[in-house]
């Protein structure tokens, strides 16, 4: 599928079915090699922060950036990069994201489904993972599709490609849930044959799962509470209440231990939860794509509800029909703090040039612009203490791109992440001889493999279509697994040694 | 006396002091007489000229040149510190064919049966489309209106010959006021073998083996094939015999120009084997093809090119299909095309994403392709390739006068339409969405 699957994204990817990586070989798990130091000279730096440096320095030690400014004190044996005629920017971090997920992005059964976490399916094989990384993007936020109310829980991670899984998670990043209000939990667009319809099918049935969901989870504290009380208070040889996995969550919401990510398009269905979250005490953190908020700016912005847009997509469906390109600024005017996001791979790899749209329409300034992919997204997923700015003291999660990034000219030279380089485009572009060699050795072998089995006869040799539906645009067909097929090892750029 | 027009806030101003009675003027008959002075002119038919003037008289481009003498009673405006342009031509759109996509009431894309090369675009566009509004606004002046190019019919398949293609300009109250050329191409979406589908009765995937999946690419090819073979004996009869002395088939009868090749065909493939495929069936047929889509054209580049086939290109902003090709293979693409002689213009394949046709082109730029081919593929080229190009796509005398006046770089993201002319006349940038900005803009504050 191609960029405009973006649409098919917003009504079926988030919704119901995506493609189940196979993961195959893993990416030769080396990684980049970690300078003490490394010093980016002479380039144009967009600290977000303090305003743009030019002809600035930056030095990063041990994974920080230890000093910025117009020059820095680097040891002699620093690793320099030549910023000449660069720019150098916070990491992108895009809130929200499907990448790195293995199989579906939604279990999609049940209305509330806060049982399921994506942290457990996190596949650091996908290609998504690089091809972001190389439009700048170093911290995504992982999130299941829009199927239910209260959807399952999410994940922050770091894009560092060629690490386990283990590795990806943002150290220290809260946890986050999916909610999802509107079309998709209703099941508007679609029904499923020989299912019967699943409640809620109307925005007060999602008012209510909602509702319901929490008003156990409120017994449920109660619950653990009274038990905790009655065991500090020394009483003996008591049963613990059960668990309620379900439940956790939810309790975890109610205590401000985990953010709330709600995916909402129409103006009244973000009062409604914004009145529910007050109703319960609880705290939305980011309303996500939220199309109408515009027409209720100033209602999210007393909320103190984040705001996670799109740029400029808008009627796929009904509740984007009044879907505005201004909406990331008009709210950002009105005191939200607003980041645009990606919700589809491909997208997330022009996230800056998607943010500059804001300038053009709506009238942010440069920074304002810059702003909504990197600082309001880290404080938006409360990780803004470690990223979004260039400060000292801050992880070393850079991107350098070769023309002002909010140009569409812009291309990203090198991406860094913990001070390491886990995308370099000079490097990619120079491995590519190599690996296409490596591909067409691998193909040769399978397919004298394949010619000594008389069964394998069905194939033709050639190479398999990767993708059914690729030549039909903008399918609205539900993404389908890929046909399994031979893969060489990952197009890995960090592993060849040198920076 | 000329009337001058001068504004630095021309969305303000279009929308409050010109657009109505100039709007009115805009959908009828072309009348009014423009002047546009002291501008940067990118004629597209050689360097810009730095300061010059466009006379733009009854919907046509009468003058271009940096000494051009400004008619009594044309309006004059001040086009100093900006730049004209060749209105963008976006080839693939569904543009008044869809207006919300999950709504079925609202999409007339694609017809159900898989040959319907009788049904037209321009039957079922409608002008007052919100599309249409907010696609202009972004320097768009014309597109074709594309069957079966985006969606499916209820059975999930999008068939094999679509229908006609229709070229429009985006602006008119009518759909008489929006043709430029009612048949512009005949929609063929090329049968890819294919293994795995999606089966919307049981709401899973089915696979079959190959050799069922190249069997039924097989029986379609051959039915489009039978198809075509009929359309040239009625296309025979057509020529020698009386209309009362044959049954007539409308069916055959719009295959007829295609089988003349007097229409091309628009056919719509991605992966090399397709490619490869349609290109010889077409070769074989004697069809004009243009290629749509083309995610893997650069492996079939010398093919097209011996074959002149031109290709219309999916935003170079997609994702990329194969695991293992290059990240930005789909970028680079448009450098590499341009390279081996294959011509081919940008095009969104959407509505809702049409705007982005500029910022697609400037990142084909930002990865090799010259600036000069960027613009020409967004306005000349598509012109030539659809047979148009005597009217549109440069800013020539004798011209339709669709322009665009610009306060810089229009592939730039952060760029404004200052003035948009389409059929010569001054047309309103106002739409759906700056109409709901301004209403949201002014609500008074709550807190």
């Amino acid at each position: 599928m191609n960029l405009f699957r973006a649409v098919t994204a917003a009504i079926f990817l988030a919704l119901t079915f995506t493609v189940p990586t196979r993961g195959g070989n893993p990416p030769d798990a080396v990684l980049p090699p970690a300078p003490a130091a490394i010093v980016i000279q002479n380039a144009t730096i967009l600290t977000v922060s303090h305003g743009t440096i030019e002809h600035g320095s930056i030095l990063l030690v041990n994974g920080k950036i230890a000093e910025v400014g117009q020059s820095v004190h680097a040891p002699k044996d620093a690793l320099v990069i030549d910023g000449t005629g660069q720019f150098v920017m916070p990491g992108i971090v895009d809130c929200h994201s499907h990448i790195a997920v293995d199989g579906s992005v939604n279990e999609g059964s049940l209305s509330v489904s806060s049982i399921a976490n994506i942290a457990e399916v996190l596949n650091p094989d996908d290609i998504s993972i690089y091809r972001d990384l190389a439009g700048g993007v170093t911290t995504a936020n992982i999130l299941h599709g829009s199927a239910n109310s209260i959807g399952g829980q999410t994940q922050v991670i770091k894009l560092r490609w060629g690490q386990p899984a283990a590795k990806l998670p943002f150290e220290g990043a809260l946890p986050g849930i999916k909610f999802a209000l509107g079309e998709n939990p209703k099941r508007s667009n679609f029904s499923i044959p020989g299912q019967p319809k699943r409640y809620p099918a109307t925005r007060m049935g999602v008012e209510e799962t909602i509702r319901g969901a929490f008003t156990e989870a409120l017994d449920y504290q109660r619950t653990w509470a009274d038990y905790n009380k009655r065991v500090s208070a020394g009483e003996k040889n008591l049963i613990p209440p059960r668990r309620d996995l379900r439940l956790e969550p939810l309790v975890e919401v109610l205590e401000g231990k985990r953010y709330v990510h709600a995916h909402c398009y129409r103006e009244d269905e973000i009062l409604m939860l914004l009145r529910v979250a007050k109703e319960f005490g609880f705290k939305v953190r980011t309303l996500q794509h939220v199309l109408e908020g515009y027409k209720v700016a100033d209602e999210i912005a007393a909320s103190g509800a984040g705001a996670s847009v799109f740029s400029d997509w808008w009627s796929y469906k009904v509740e984007a029909y009044d879907a505005i390109p201004y909406d990331a600024a008009l709210m950002t005017r009105r005191g939200v703090i607003v980041s645009v996001n990606s919700d589809d791979p491909a997208e997330a790899t022009h996230l800056n040039q998607e943010a500059a749209k804001s300038i053009k329409f709506g009238g942010l300034t440069h920074d304002e612009a810059v702003k909504l992919v990197t600082l309001n997204p880290a404080i938006q997923l409360g990780i803004d203490q470690r990223v979004g700015t260039i400060d000292v003291g801050k992880d070393a999660d850079l991107v350098i791109y070769n023309h002002d990034p909010m140009s569409a000219y812009a291309v990203v030279q090198k991406t860094l992440i913990d001070g390491r380089v886990y995308f370099d485009r000079q490097r990619d572009i120079a491995d590519r001889p190599a690996r296409e060699k490596e591909k067409k050795a691998l193909l040769e072998k399978e397919k004298k493999a394949s010619e000594k089995k008389p069964d394998a006869a069905a194939d033709d040799g050639k190479k398999p279509v990767a993708k059914p539906d690729a030549a039909k645009p903008d399918d609205k067909k539900p993404d389908q697994p890929a046909p399994d097929k031979p893969k060489p090892p990952q197009a890995d750029a960090v592993t060849g040694g040198g920076l | 006396m000329n009337r001058v027009i001068r504004s630095a806030r021309p969305l303000v101003f279009l929308a409050f002091f010109v657009s109505l009675p100039l709007l009115a003027a805009a959908q009828s008959p072309a009348q009014a007489s423009y002047a546009i002075t002291h501008a940067k002119i990118f004629t597209l038919t050689g360097p810009p000229i730095e300061d010059g003037t466009v006379v733009i008289d009854n919907g046509k481009i009468v003058a271009v040149g940096p000494s051009v003498d400004v008619p009594a009673g044309a309006q004059v405006i001040d086009g100093r510190g900006l730049q004209i342009y060749p209105g963008f031509f976006d080839s693939v759109t569904q543009m008044g064919l869809r207006e919300i996509g999950a709504v079925s009431a609202t999409v007339d894309e694609t017809e159900t049966g898989d040959f319907n090369p009788d049904v037209v675009a321009a039957t079922a566009v409608l002008p007052s489309s919100e599309h249409i509004t907010v696609t202009r606004a972004a320097g768009i002046t014309e597109v074709l209106a594309v069957p079966a190019s985006g969606g499916m019919d209820s059975s999930g398949a999008a068939g094999i010959i679509g229908g006609q293609a229709s070229a429009i300009h985006l602006a008119g109250w009518t759909i008489d006021d929006l043709l430029i050329k009612k048949s512009a191409a005949m929609v063929i979406n090329w049968p890819a073998i294919e293994t795995k589908s999606f089966d919307f009765t049981t709401f899973s995937v089915k696979e079959k083996p190959f050799s069922d999946a190249k069997q039924e690419y097989q029986k379609n090819v051959d039915e489009l094939a039978n198809w075509l073979e009929r359309a040239r004996h009625y296309a025979q009869a057509l020529g020698h015999a009386a209309p009362a002395n044959y049954d007539r088939d409308v069916r055959l009868e719009s295959l007829a120009p295609v089988v003349r090749g007097q229409l091309p065909v628009l056919v719509f493939a991605d992966q090399e084997r397709d490619i490869r495929n349609a290109v010889e069936f077409c070769d074989k047929q004697k069809l004009k093809m243009i290629l749509a889509g083309g995610s893997e054209a650069y492996k079939v580049k010398d093919l097209l090119r011996s074959k002149n086939v031109p290709v219309i290109l999916r935003p170079v902003l997609s994702e990329v299909s194969e695991e293992d090709d290059p990240y930005d293979r789909l970028l680079t693409q448009p450098a590499e095309l341009t390279a081996a002689g294959v011509k081919f213009a940008f095009a969104s394949f959407d509505n809702s994403f049409a705007r982005r046709l500029g910022q697609n082109a400037a990142n084909a730029v930002a990865h090799g392709l010259s600036y000069d081919d960027a613009l020409k593929a967004v306005t000349l080229y598509p012109a030539q390739i659809f047979g148009l190009s005597d009217q549109l796509g440069t800013l020539q005398t004798g011209k339709i006068a669709n322009l665009i006046v610009t306060n810089g770089d229009p592939l730039e993201l952060t760029t404004d339409v200052r003035y948009l002319f389409i059929r010569g006349q001054l047309t309103s940038m106002d739409n759906k969405q700056l109409r709901l900005y301004q209403k949201y803009n002014n609500r008074p504050k709550t807190n």
